[in-house]
């Protein structure tokens, strides 16, 4: 437990809660660098200079982190904000998103093996 | 626990607040409005889940390869971009209480979005015209639809643009223009966010397949 | 002749005079029987000039307690129209028996368990819920209003019009004939061509915008609203468990949003998301709607759990027991029910190595919940035990719950689940759990708040009688499905050959009796009440000696909550008041700032219901306008800048004084 005199504090924390918008140079950074993120996968997969299984895992890390890029840059998340819970729900969200995703992909994948065997789904009419 | 909350130096212990000052106004509306969008990307997930299950089943119609047009979709994604970093001009004007300076970037980055909703109809019209239509195969249903959202999303955005602008024009640069300029700020820069899923895993992971 | 009808059919879409169900007698007397009743109210508040009253002071109102009230009133409601259908199922149930066909048709019948289903849980179980969440979790934080006071009213109106959508289904055209969540293909245009799933769909759509809604302004409120001094760990386990089901809320009425969505493509545009040809696949509906549905029940039953904590500490005149293992068991509960949601179709084939993941996660979930159940044994362990009606609710439910529970981790078993899957076990199952939880809860947190929203308590002698009713009932009703369920009787069944099960169906049947006399117990104890509230009549504001901030103000509250905000300094923040000599401040009151009233909520939920009934028909000219309205109608609110006001310190002297006459004259009698 806190000692009395921080539980005195308003706990929401609702003073000098100055929303962060970054500077005309943080803008610029983020945007550079989401140009280059976005005009990698598409040289990657227009040119196809890499196999199909590698461009598809670097399209997806280059995604991965120009997400964290704008998340940084445009959406200027931190842990400050709100003192905190802004991230604390971006979190709770990407884990649910996670969770959601990747079991719904799982679970039909598996249905699909089980249930629908000596078929190919991609050739059925 | 208990008896360490009793106040310093035993005085009497304060139980309501005497000189209150009030709530502010909106105090609570960025942290509101952020939990709305973590409910909305739990929407753009799903869909997501769809096109994922359902994205290989073409049913013997068109897939990918037939209908994408990468050079359009770089050009429809480069709009996106840069209405993101004008809105974030916007915003940085805004911080500076330069209204006209503000509109400006508004306006124009209106037009970035109007542009990528026309090439993005255009996409649709296209395929629909060569038969892809959204009830041709599974793929093509979930497609639509994941993009068609995001396109229905930004659209939005774009009349809510238009509101804010006249309620800047009219009202001016005041608390409540400036809390709701913040909240579309973080729409936009959402939508962006989901664009980037859009882009990575429907037309350039669709092109690898 | 051409003309006429082409013209009808732009005007009045699908909908013509066969629509309505004039060849069901029992509809029929139904709509008899309501439409009296609805005159005779309307008459009544005609007659009364109460309209003015109702609108300014109620439909238009951003008092959270009053939009908790509001919300209560439309759970019983729509709990009398809930349990209609389920006698009439018992009804059926009990009598199909030996050739007989019982009394409703097939096309009656199965509207009825999907209206059943529908109603109990969006517009019973969720309005409770939301309702007692609402007007108790801003006096509990020591709040004088929600984050967002307009939405909230907007939320209660748009499940109002989602459940106005279902009650329309009932006297124009039909309800969904495929059970509460409407698993395609059958409800797919193919297999459901008519109405009745489109009104399942925008009823529920309407209302999850309200319910979406509802969760982010109460997790803002109770983010940021919290007075000085309450920090996380000292917020009482109603507001945490207030918290942690509008997290769930937020995080998976979105995709029912989503699926339901996609539903209603595929019916309306033809696409292929769950049709059995090109490539849809329907058992992705089943798969998505209950990665809502299973957070879902825990949405519902975490607030019952809050009231079973803050009923058994006052009760028991106890600090609660494991107030901390309280808090991380309900957080890991709100975790751990978004990785169980495959153990409702098992039998789908999936195969062993998905199947065993989900069984194991549900039975871990047992375990924070049955740490739950020993922190409320072991508060009562050692204490004052008064057994007032909430308590008694409190006691039932723990008999009640573990019972439900333990035959929940049966059924999580996946080899047990085959054989148990659909069948009346599952049924026996999850009534145990949702009545013996969310409705004894919501009794429980009735009958305790109840003195608080009104002044005076709820009569004993009533309440207990509804007591018995509901528990004695509940046991009759249900334990004989389990047993019927274990020889193999599938649920949603009409007629039955074997005439060796009438005889559970019957004593099934006996026991929704005793519910009935339970509801009627209960509503006669709200009659007896309000008649008897000179003598059961509360001045003090805390009449069962309770422990939390809301027992801090008078009863029924000043609509600003509290004079002056509290500061707190421990988790049961009224107890510490009480015992370190609080004295009430009586001088030095201020204006106070407050949100006003707006009839906006109201319209725009009336436009959504419209434009919903116009989608369910076809009626594109209805749908289009309401949309159009509801978008104008929207942007016209953000026009108004002035939502708020200040009442006047005089006003807030004049209040504060009556109180403290009462007070006086409460401590002299």
């Amino acid at each position: 437990m806190k000692t009395d005199t921080h539980a005195l504090q308003p706990a929401s924390g609702e003073h000098a809660e100055h929303h962060a918008h970054g500077s005309r140079q943080s803008y610029l950074i983020g945007f550079g660098l989401s140009v280059i993120l976005t005009a990698i996968p598409f040289w990657l997969v227009m040119t196809g200079v890499l196999d199909k299984q590698v461009t598809g895992l670097a399209i997806t890390v280059l995604a991965a982190v120009q997400i964290v890029v704008h998340m940084v840059y445009f959406l200027h998340m931190n842990t400050r904000s709100e003192s905190g819970w802004t991230m604390m729900a971006l979190i709770f969200t990407i884990i649910m998103v996670v969770i959601g995703l990747t079991g719904t992909l799982w679970v039909m994948h598996h249905l699909n093996v089980n249930m629908m065997p000596g078929h190919d789904m991609s050739t059925m009419p | 626990m208990t008896l360490a909350v009793v106040p310093p130096q035993n005085s009497e212990p304060v139980f309501y607040v005497v000189d209150e000052h009030e709530h502010p106004e909106g105090a609570s509306t960025m942290l509101g409005f952020w939990i709305y969008l973590m409910s909305d990307c739990l929407i753009f997930a799903m869909l997501f889940a769809t096109f994922g299950v359902l994205g290989g089943n073409y049913a013997a119609g068109p897939a990918p390869k037939d209908l994408f047009d990468l050079p359009l979709v770089a050009v429809n994604t480069s709009m996106l971009l840069l209405s993101s970093i004008t809105y974030g001009f916007a915003m940085l004007a805004m911080e500076k209480s330069r209204v006209g300076a503000m509109q400006a970037w508004l306006v124009i980055t209106g037009l970035f979005g109007l542009a990528f909703i026309s090439i993005e109809l255009f996409e649709f019209a296209h395929m629909i015209h060569e038969g892809a239509t959204p009830q041709r195969s599974a793929f093509l249903s979930s497609f639509f639809t994941l993009v068609g959202t995001h396109g229905l999303h930004v659209t939005f955005g774009l009349v809510w643009l238009v509101t804010l602008m006249v309620q800047v024009a009219r009202y001016g640069l005041i608390e409540a223009n400036r809390r709701r300029l913040m909240c579309l700020s973080m729409f936009w820069h959402f939508l962006d966010v989901v664009w980037i899923g859009v882009f990575t895993f429907v037309y350039l992971m669709g092109m690898l397949r | 002749m051409f003309d006429t009808s082409s013209l009808a059919k732009v005007i009045f879409g699908r909908l013509t005079l066969e629509s309505l169900p004039l060849h069901e007698p029992i509809v029929v007397g139904t709509f008899v029987v309501v439409a009296l009743g609805g005159i005779a109210l309307l008459g009544a508040v005609t007659y009364f000039r109460l309209w003015g009253y109702l609108w300014r002071e109620w439909f238009t109102t951003v008092d959270h307690k009053r939009i908790g009230i509001m919300y209560m009133i439309l759970g019983i409601v729509m709990l009398l129209r809930g349990f209609a259908d389920a006698i009439m199922m018992r009804l059926q149930q009990a009598i199909a028996f030996g050739g007989s066909e019982g009394y409703l048709n097939a096309h009656h019948y199965d509207q009825i368990f999907t209206a059943h289903g529908v109603i109990m849980i969006f517009f019973v179980a969720m309005p409770l819920v939301t309702g007692l969440m609402n007007y108790v979790v801003p006096l509990q934080i020591g709040a004088r209003d929600v984050s967002f006071p307009f939405l909230n009213n907007f939320s209660f109106w748009m499940t109002v019009g989602g459940a106005v959508l279902v009650m329309i289904s009932l006297f124009v055209g039909e309800f969904a004939r495929t059970g509460w969540l409407a698993y395609p293909p059958l409800s797919n245009i193919g297999y459901s061509p008519d109405v009745g799933v489109d009104y399942y769909i925008w009823g529920l759509q309407v209302a999850g915008v309200g319910t979406t809604l509802s969760g982010i302004n109460l997790i803002c409120t109770i983010v940021k609203l919290r007075a000085p001094g309450m920090t996380m760990m000292r917020m009482p386990v109603f507001t945490w468990t207030s918290l942690c089901t509008n997290v769930l809320i937020v995080a998976s009425f979105p995709v029912l949003t989503a699926v339901l969505a996609l539903l209603s493509l595929d019916r309306y545009v033809g696409t292929n998301f769950f049709t059995n040809d090109f490539g849809g696949s329907p058992m992705m509906y089943v798969n998505l709607i209950w990665i809502w549905g299973h957070p879902e029940v825990y949405i519902l039953v975490l607030p019952a759990f809050g009231i079973f904590s803050e009923v058994t500490s006052t009760f028991s005149g106890k600090r609660l027991f494991g107030y901390t293992s309280m808090v991380y068991a309900t957080v890991v509960i709100t975790i751990l029910s978004y990785l169980v949601w495959l153990h409702h179709f098992f039998t789908m084939g999936s195969g062993a190595s998905v199947n065993s993941f989900f069984g194991i996660t549900t039975m871990i979930i047992s375990i924070p919940t049955g740490a739950k159940m020993f922190n409320w044994l072991f508060t009562m362990y050692r204490g004052r035990i008064r057994f007032e009606l909430p308590m008694m609710w409190t006691v039932a439910f723990m008999f009640t719950f573990v019972i439900g529970g333990m035959t929940g981790v049966l059924l999580a078993v996946p080899p047990a689940d085959f054989v148990l899957h659909n069948s009346l076990f599952l049924v026996a199952h999850f009534h145990n759990v949702i009545i013996g939880g969310v409705v004894f809860g919501a009794f429980a947190g009735i009958a305790y708040w109840f003195p608080k929203a009104f002044g005076f308590r709820l009569d004993p002698f009533w309440g207990k009688l509804s007591f018995w009713f509901w528990v004695t009932g509940f046991y009759f009703a249900f334990m004989p499905l389990y047993v019927l369920g274990l020889m193999g009787v599938t649920r949603r069944l009409r007629v039955f050959d074997d005439p060796s099960l009438q005889i559970w169906f019957v004593i099934a049947g006996i026991g929704a009796f005793l519910i009935f006399l339970g509801i009627v117990s209960f509503l006669v104890q709200i009659a007896v009440s309000v008649l008897k509230r000179e003598a059961l009549k509360d001045v003090t504001g805390d009449p069962w000696n309770a422990r939390t901030l809301e027992w801090a103000t008078s009863s029924p509250p000043p609509a600003y909550n509290f004079a002056f905000t509290p500061v707190v300094h421990d988790n049961d923040a009224w107890w510490d008041m009480k015992r370190r000599g609080y004295r009430r401040p009586l001088t030095g009151f201020k204006p106070i700032h407050m949100p006003s009233n707006t009839g906006t909520g109201v319209i725009l939920a009336a436009l959504a219901t419209a434009m919903g009934f116009g989608l369910i028909w076809y009626m594109w000219w209805l749908a289009a306008v309401s949309f159009i309205g509801l978008l104008a109608v929207a942007i016209g609110h953000t026009f108004n800048y002035h939502r708020d006001y200040h009442i006047p310190a005089d006003e807030v002297v004049r209040v504060e004084d009556a109180r403290t006459h009462l007070l006086a004259a409460g401590a002299k009698s």
